[in-house]
């Protein structure tokens, strides 16, 4: 196969599992059933109401989660970097549990407490990341790896502090949040995250040529003209909106971050981000919803968290793409 | 007298706490092809970043054409100055191509797309160091002297006068390395370039350069022409070994033999 084919495969695959998603599940739905959009029928409302919306934010959950760690990975030139392991969703975790925990309930402009909580939470850890990163002398990505592994154990051990001080109700709440998923989602969902990702995804396409000069490294970056301080700073900016609102709606959905981008690499078999970027779209979107169309299905009517199939599905194939990848590009 | 593009005035420039380069000071004319030598640590690599901002020097230290670095926008010094870092492990998944497109950034405006003109650049630089065979081929396949070569024509379409690189030859072989050198004083007479080498290679530096600049505890120690540098006593009292002449049959230029270790 040539590399336009699986290119083309790729890309019509994600297509077609967007389109088929809504129409898996306990319920068998029809073409003609939701073609006459009759408010009554259950059917109809079953497929507009519920599916669609759901496989719309996975979507744009996972189109967001794919592009935040492909920006990291070109930005640390390692594809370890990832928000996710750089604690970005623990620091989120821990804003939703303390808002658990607190037993607060409040909402602001339609949004949920809990949100807003974990939204800052995973705004505060990547203000951490961005402090180190930007540190006078400059950290060596070893070390920044190291210092999210860090920032992982402060705030997991916060979590656990919290879990530990919790009602059995509460712990429950927590640890089912931090499985993540889609389960009570609905337009209003899509329209709290949609500006966030919309935008951030747009600074992101403009700053592509960017990313390619950031993954031949700072010193060549600098030398070709970029102004590597304010790039960072807007490519920063621009993936703490977009990751923190997604995992503040859907949870820490681990792995989409790492994988996606580097398989879509692999795919692509290039680093070139003008590219890249629109297949990190296409392909981290399909791949979430594909993975909570499965999640909605295996053991139906149970739901298995959509975390746990990321994880599940995730870990063995990437480590068989490391071990079959001859090409050996261990960097970006 | 040719105009000075580079005005290093009493530079001065730390890591933490330790003093790489101190108070030095050097002029770099236009047209020049000088070679910077000098001890491991004297801080050779340290001034040439500080030439293109990857280090940032202190305010008013360097001048590029008598205007202090600092005032300058980044794409318009990358417009006029090109840098080819040591050779560097790092692999990347791009093509020749797109390599050298990439070096065009600091011509390309926000909202376009490469030009005609760009394509031209890419092209010739292509030409010039006879690479052409290599310009789908990935970078990551490349061996190291097709790597370091692809690296000097993406210098060269980026299209600045001035050229500065950092070891370019240090882990070639001889065939390579002549290739290289070739290729410099091919773009610095015929494309008028400024070229500064830094190297340990000093018989390179004698050889193929007009100008020898020697750095020694973050000083400038010496500076002057080929010739004279191995007159006096400079490249003892630099590196603090004893040193071999011999001329050189060709064009009877003295260059520095290898010393015999007695057991």
């Amino acid at each position: 196969m040539t590399k336009k084919t699986i290119i083309i495969l790729f890309t019509l695959g994600s297509i077609g599992i967007v389109l088929f998603a809504p129409f898996f599940g306990m319920e068998k739905i029809s073409l003609n059933t939701i073609l006459q959009f009759n408010p009554n029928n259950v059917q109809n409302n079953i497929f507009w109401r519920i599916r669609v919306p759901r496989v719309l934010i996975a979507f744009i959950a996972g189109s967001a989660l794919a592009i935040g760690g492909m920006v990291f990975q070109a930005m640390f030139r390692n594809y370890l970097a990832t928000p996710f392991t750089l604690g970005v969703s623990s620091g989120a975790a821990f804003g939703a549990a303390l808002y658990i925990k607190t037993g607060l309930l409040f909402s602001l402009f339609g949004i949920d407490g809990q949100t807003f909580f974990a939204f800052f939470g995973a705004l505060l850890s990547i203000f951490f990341v961005y402090v180190l990163s930007m540190l006078k002398k400059g950290l060596s990505v070893g070390i920044m790896l190291l210092a999210g592994v860090a920032i992982n154990f402060f705030f997991s051990g916060f979590i656990l502090f919290i879990q530990f001080i919790s009602d059995f109700t509460h712990s429950f709440q927590i640890i089912r949040w931090l499985m993540g998923g889609f389960e009570i989602i609905g337009y209003n969902d899509i329209y709290n995250i949609l500006p966030f990702t919309v935008i951030g995804t747009i600074i992101i396409i403009f700053l592509s040529t960017e990313l390619n000069l950031l993954t031949l490294g700072e010193d060549i970056a600098i030398s070709r003209g970029v102004n590597l301080l304010k790039t960072k700073r807007i490519l920063f900016f621009a993936t703490s909106l977009m990751i923190s609102g997604v995992i503040s709606i859907v949870g820490p959905i681990g792995f989409v971050g790492m994988m996606v981008p580097h398989i879509s690499r692999l795919v692509l078999n290039s680093s070139d981000h003008r590219n890249l970027v629109f297949f990190n779209i296409v392909f981290g979107g399909a791949f979430l919803v594909f993975c909570d169309t499965l999640s909605r299905t295996l053991i139906a009517p149970a739901e298995i968290p959509v975390g746990v199939i990321t994880a599940l599905l995730g870990g063995p194939f990437f480590i068989w793409l490391l071990i079959n990848n001859k090409t050996q590009n261990n960097t970006l | 007298m040719d105009k000075v593009v580079f005005d290093i005035k009493n530079l001065s420039f730390s890591f933490t706490k330790k003093k790489i380069l101190n108070s030095l000071s050097l002029k770099i004319y236009e047209h020049d092809f000088l070679s910077v030598i000098g001890p491991n640590g004297s801080g050779k690599t340290t001034l040439l970043k500080c030439l293109i901002g990857i280090n940032t020097p202190p305010q008013k230290t360097v001048l590029f054409n008598n205007i202090p670095i600092e005032q300058l926008n980044r794409k318009e010094l990358a417009q006029q100055i090109s840098y080819v870092p040591q050779i560097s492990e790092h692999l990347f998944s791009f093509t020749v191509k797109e390599f050298l497109y990439l070096a065009r950034y600091p011509h390309l405006s926000r909202f376009t797309s490469t030009t005609a003109n760009d394509k031209k650049e890419v092209e010739t630089a292509l030409e010039l160091t006879s690479t052409k065979h290599l310009a789908n081929r990935e970078l990551n396949t490349l061996s190291g002297g097709e790597r370091q070569m692809i690296f000097i024509a993406a210098a060269i379409a980026q299209g600045g006068k001035i050229i500065l690189l950092d070891e370019p030859t240090t882990f070639l072989d001889p065939k390579h390395e002549e290739d290289i050198y070739k290729i410099l004083i091919k773009i610095h007479s015929q494309l008028n370039k400024t070229i500064v080498v830094v190297t340990h290679n000093i018989n390179n530096a004698i050889l193929f350069s007009n100008k020898i600049a020697v750095i020694k505890e973050g000083k400038l120690f010496y500076y002057g022409s080929a010739d004279t540098i191995v007159q006096e006593k400079t490249l003892e009292n630099v590196y603090e070994k004893k040193f071999t002449f011999i001329t050189h049959p060709d064009n009877n230029k003295k260059i520095v033999l290898p010393e015999v270790i007695k057991q």
